[in-house]
Parts: structure tokens; sequence; C-alpha cells
């Protein structure tokens, strides 16, 4: 399975939000998109989940139709009084007649246990933390069995272990069934830790892409964030980096 | 399968699906009673022991036969009927709209209802229709009206909750405004019936009239109640909703058709009753949550028994005087919301 982006190009009136964006994500691989705010990552998971018109360029799928695209956007829904096994069963809506047959129930259930929050199934979506919804929204799209995982900055709201196991579990599955999985992250060394290529999205444009020790460097990081940072190998042979200061700062 | 481990999701489930079920069972007990005593009460009180024998057909007295099946009953039907038209309808808007203050009253659909049997009485304007439903075809097309124009005014700029609502209000005062204009035209006695059009009332009802208000209701059902899923996924807004596949312009479309052709027929017969579907869908909602195959029946019978309980206190409330039922189901209903909203959180987990 492949998906090929080309040229993607997205504008929202006037402005550009995303230019000539162009690279190719292969099955069983996990790629990072990282980037400063605004430098358009939602907008290009948007793009290619088909839920934002694009001005030019394509989105190719080679290997599974358009419904395999499973995406993830941000926190929403706290004010929905949903409780989480229906909202995971939502990610099963295409089986689903009015009564919920036992084994879409047992598919919801099964996923919540993955996740380690099947005692959370009786809870409003309300009632949970920004970290707990995350975790029930990517249960609720899991349930769907996407090809491909697109997913919004979904450790925003998690703690270190959660973001952890969270991103482990998202590779496993990536390798284990041959997904095309497309994160959008702020952490650069989950991202450089995790993640088999890195895309780097600058101003709307695609400023570097490749493996994390290529991506990484103390010069792309200062060029796209204006920042300084230390980056060097980690014992594990992972690379680390240490931001220091902001560049033009004092 | 369900006992092995009672804290296990599927446990939850069934143990959740169980309570709504019997929260439903509970709402129509109490609506059977309720209807009880709506045919009950009236200038000659009955025992409901004689409602019951009546209603099934042993009443040895004729004339209680007769006030029972002729009078009493197609009205207090039509109070579950049209209850519960508005009931489902405010739940749906609620939902499509995303806003909790979303009704049939406060988009536009009532006021152009009013409008249009207003239209009638004043200008007397001519329909092929017998004269006894020329006011209710009216009001139900005037209805329809409203609806479409809040999709035409809030739907170019690709019908957004929010363009949605703006033009429900706009349209709400537009018509209000050309109510009030026909209203001070009126003759007094044209402008007295307009008012008591206004004032919502369910004696004009008939077995005719309930049979057409429950007819589209229960044809719009199935309808719906197939959306459930897709209404319950845009509580998780838009942009999840359309990520799991949901084309919500179409969804917007058929509820928005479901809220036009229920809300016309539910106001046509008995006027402009504000308050309940306002209030049904969120007593409901605090019963049986946001799962739209319990909140939509949920929500219709809630406006059921808030209608049908108003019928009762319209007639009880002033022995010997019948209060409009729009009056009631607000004077009666606010305080009753209030106290519900104050005192309760939510009782679903």
């Amino acid at each position: 399975m492949r998906l090929s982006l080309r040229d993607l190009t997205v504008h929202y009136g006037k402005r550009v939000a995303l230019e000539g964006v162009k690279f190719d994500a292969r099955g069983g691989e996990v790629v990072a998109l990282i980037g400063p705010n605004g430098s358009g990552k939602s907008t290009l998971l948007r793009a290619i989940a088909g839920l934002q018109r694009h001005a030019g360029g394509v989105v190719v799928l080679e290997g599974a139709t358009r419904e395999a695209i499973g995406f993830m956007p941000q926190d929403t829904g706290a004010r929905a009084a949903l409780t989480v096994l229906e909202t995971v069963l939502l990610g099963r809506r295409r089986a689903l007649g009015w009564r919920v047959p036992g084994a879409e129930l047992a598919r919801a259930a099964e996923v919540l246990r993955q996740l380690g929050i099947a005692t959370l199934a009786g809870r409003l979506l309300g009632e949970l933390s920004g970290g707990q919804r995350q975790l029930v929204f990517l249960a609720q799209l899991l349930a769907a069995e996407p090809r491909v995982l697109l997913l919004d900055e979904p450790t925003s709201a998690l703690d270190i272990r959660h973001t952890l196991s969270l991103l482990a579990l998202v590779r496993e599955l990536t390798r284990g069934r041959g997904l095309v999985t497309i994160i959008a992250i702020h952490d650069l060394n989950a991202a450089a830790r995790f993640a088999d290529r890195v895309a780097l999205l600058c101003e709307g444009r695609l400023l570097a892409e490749g493996r994390p020790d290529g991506v990484l460097t103390e010069a792309t990081i200062a060029r796209a964030y204006g920042v300084h940072a230390h980056v060097h190998a980690a014992p594990d042979g992972h690379i680390a980096i240490s931001p220091s200061h902001a560049l033009g700062a004092a | 399968m369900a006992d092995i481990d009672a804290t296990s999701p599927e446990a939850i489930w069934h143990r959740l699906s169980a309570r709504r079920g019997a929260a439903i069972a509970t709402g129509l007990a109490v609506l059977l009673v309720c209807v009880t005593l709506d045919t009950a009460t009236g200038p000659a009180m009955l025992a409901p022991s004689v409602v019951a024998s009546a209603v099934m057909r042993l009443a040895e007295d004729p004339m209680v036969d007769a006030i029972v099946w002729s009078i009493r009953l197609p009205v207090a039907l039509m109070a579950v009927a049209v209850g519960a038209a508005l009931g489902a309808t405010g739940a749906v808007m609620q939902t499509v709209l995303n806003n909790p203050l979303a009704s049939s009253y406060t988009v536009g659909i009532s006021a152009g209802a009013g409008f249009g049997a207003a239209l009638v009485i004043v200008l007397g304007a001519a329909l092929p229709v017998p004269e006894a439903f020329a006011v209710p075809v009216s009001a139900f097309l005037f209805a329809a009206l409203a609806c479409s124009c809040v999709w035409l005014l809030g739907g170019p700029r690709g019908a957004t909750a929010e363009t949605l609502v703006l033009a429900g209000i706009a349209l709400m005062f537009l018509f209000q405004a050309m109510l009030a204009a026909l209203q001070f035209i009126a003759s007094p006695e044209a402008l007295q019936q307009v008012v008591f059009w206004l004032f919502g009332s369910l004696q004009r009802a008939t077995w005719t009239k309930l049979a057409v208000v429950a007819g589209i209701l229960l044809a719009m059902a199935p309808m719906i109640m197939r959306d459930a899923w897709s209404l319950t996924a845009l509580r998780l807004g838009e942009d999840r909703a359309a990520a799991l596949g949901i084309g919500l312009l179409g969804l917007r479309l058929r509820a928005l058709v479901f809220v036009a052709l229920a809300t016309g027929a539910a106001v046509a017969f008995v006027g402009t009753i504000g308050f309940v579907g306002l209030v049904a869908p969120h007593l409901a909602r605090m019963l049986l949550g946001e799962d739209q195959r319990w909140l939509l029946p949920g929500s219709a019978l809630a406006g059921a028994l808030l209608l049908s309980a108003a019928s009762v206190a319209s007639k009880t409330i002033m022995p010997g005087a019948l209060i409009p039922i729009g009056i009631v189901t607000a004077l009666v209903g606010v305080p009753f919301f209030a106290w519900l909203v104050l005192s309760t959180r939510r009782v679903l987990s």
C-alpha cells in the first residue's frame, strides 16, 4: 500500500496554507509530521482525509479505498452526553442498526482493552480528562479498522507514560498490519524515537523529509523553529534533541 | 455471558441499555396515566374506571361513551401526537444545529406557521381545500416554507450549524413582523381569532386531524431513525463526523425535511405551542444521554408527556375555565424545568 501526495496545494481564501507538498508514505511506515504552529500540519491531514478541498495537486492511495482512511482530529466532543462505549461504537457506524450486534460490541470492547481504558466504558466524554478523551478517540479510530491512520496531535494532552505507550501501540499496529500512518506531533524527541520518517512543514511548504536523523538536525530546527537545539545520540541509538533557547531572543 | 465480569464494557453496555429501556417503559406508563386523567377531566368529571370501560366501549351510559370517544379521546391523543412531534423535532434541531436553545419556536418555523394561519384568517386566502382545513394547510405550508428559507439562507455558506441558526433567527423576526402587520390591519373579530390560534388549543382536535398528525409522524419516524447513528456522531463535532464518513449536507437536509413536515403537521392543527420542543429534549437527554437511538424516541415521549400533563392542568387549574394550552405549557413547565435543572445533575451514569 502506498499514499502519494503530488504537489498538494491548499488555499484559505487568498492565504496559501499548503504549497506544492509532495511525499510518499508506504505501508508499515510511521511518518511524523512536524513543524511550527500554523505551518499547515492539520490542513495537510485534513486534505489527505478528504475534508479539505485542495486548489491543486492530488492525493493518490494505492492498494486501498478512500473509506480506509481514518482521521483523528484534535480534541472535541467534551460537551456531548455520550458514553465512551457509544463514542467508540461510532467508529463501527456502518455496521450498526438500531440494535448493536454482539460482534460489534465485542470489537469495540476489545479496542478499549487494548488501549487500557475498558474501565471508562460507561463514563461520559465530558467527565474525562483531555488525555483520556484522546485515548477514546484513538479507540474510535481503531475500531473502524482503517488502513491509513492520520492522527492530529494524538498525544498533546497525554502524560509521558501514555504518550510512550500510545506511540508504541500505533507503531506496532502500523508494522503488524502494514498501515500507512501519519502523525502530526510537536514533540520532536517522540518523533525521532517512533517515526520511521519525518516530514517537516514550514509555512505551508515541505522543508525537509526523510529519516529522523537526516531531518532533525540543528540547522533545520534552527531554520524551521528559530530555536537553537543540541542534537545528540541517545544511548539507545536514537537521536535526542535538547532545545536551549529561541534564536534572536536574549 | 454478561455475568462473567460486571465491570466489562459488555456488561456496562447491557446495564445501560436495560436502564434506558426501563426509563422509556416508565415514561410510557406515566403517559398512560396522563392520557387517562386527560380523558377523565372536563366539565363532566369521570372516574378513571369509567374512562377505562368507555375506552373499551363497555360504558353503559351512551352519553359517557360519546364524551369519551367524540370529544375527549381525540383531544387527549392529539396532545400525545403533537407533543411527540414537538419533542422529536426539538431533539433533531438541537443536535443538527449544535445548539441547546434550538426548537421550532426559536428558529422561526412556528412563527412561519403562525403567519400562514393568520394570512388565511385575516385575508381569507383562497386555498383549494375545505374551509375547516384552510388554516391548517396554510400554517403547514408556511412552516415548510420557513424551513426551506432557513436552508436557502444558511445553505449556500456551507449549511454549518451557525449559519442555519442565524438564518432561523432572522427568519423568526421577519415572520413575526409580517404577523404583526397582519394583526395591525385585521378586523377585531379576525384579530381575536388570530390571537387565539397563536395561544394554541387542542380543543379543535378531531379523529381526522389526529390521523393526519399521527400519520405524518409515524411515516417520518423510520426515516429519521435511520440517521440515528449519524446524528449521534454529529455531537462530536462536524470535523469528526465528516471524518467518520458522514455526508453532513445530506444529513442536515434530511433532518430539516423531517423538522418541516413534523412541526408543520403539529402546529397546523393546534397552533403554536412553545416550550415543549425546547424542553422535552433536555428532559430526555438528562435521563437517556445523547445516543440518538434513545434520545429521539425519548424526546418524543417526553414531549407527549409534557403536553398531556399540560392538557390536564389547563382544565384543572381554574375549575370551569379552559386555559389555552400554549400558556399552560410555559406557566407550569418553566418552574418545573428550572427545578429539574437545578436539582439534578446528569442522572446517566
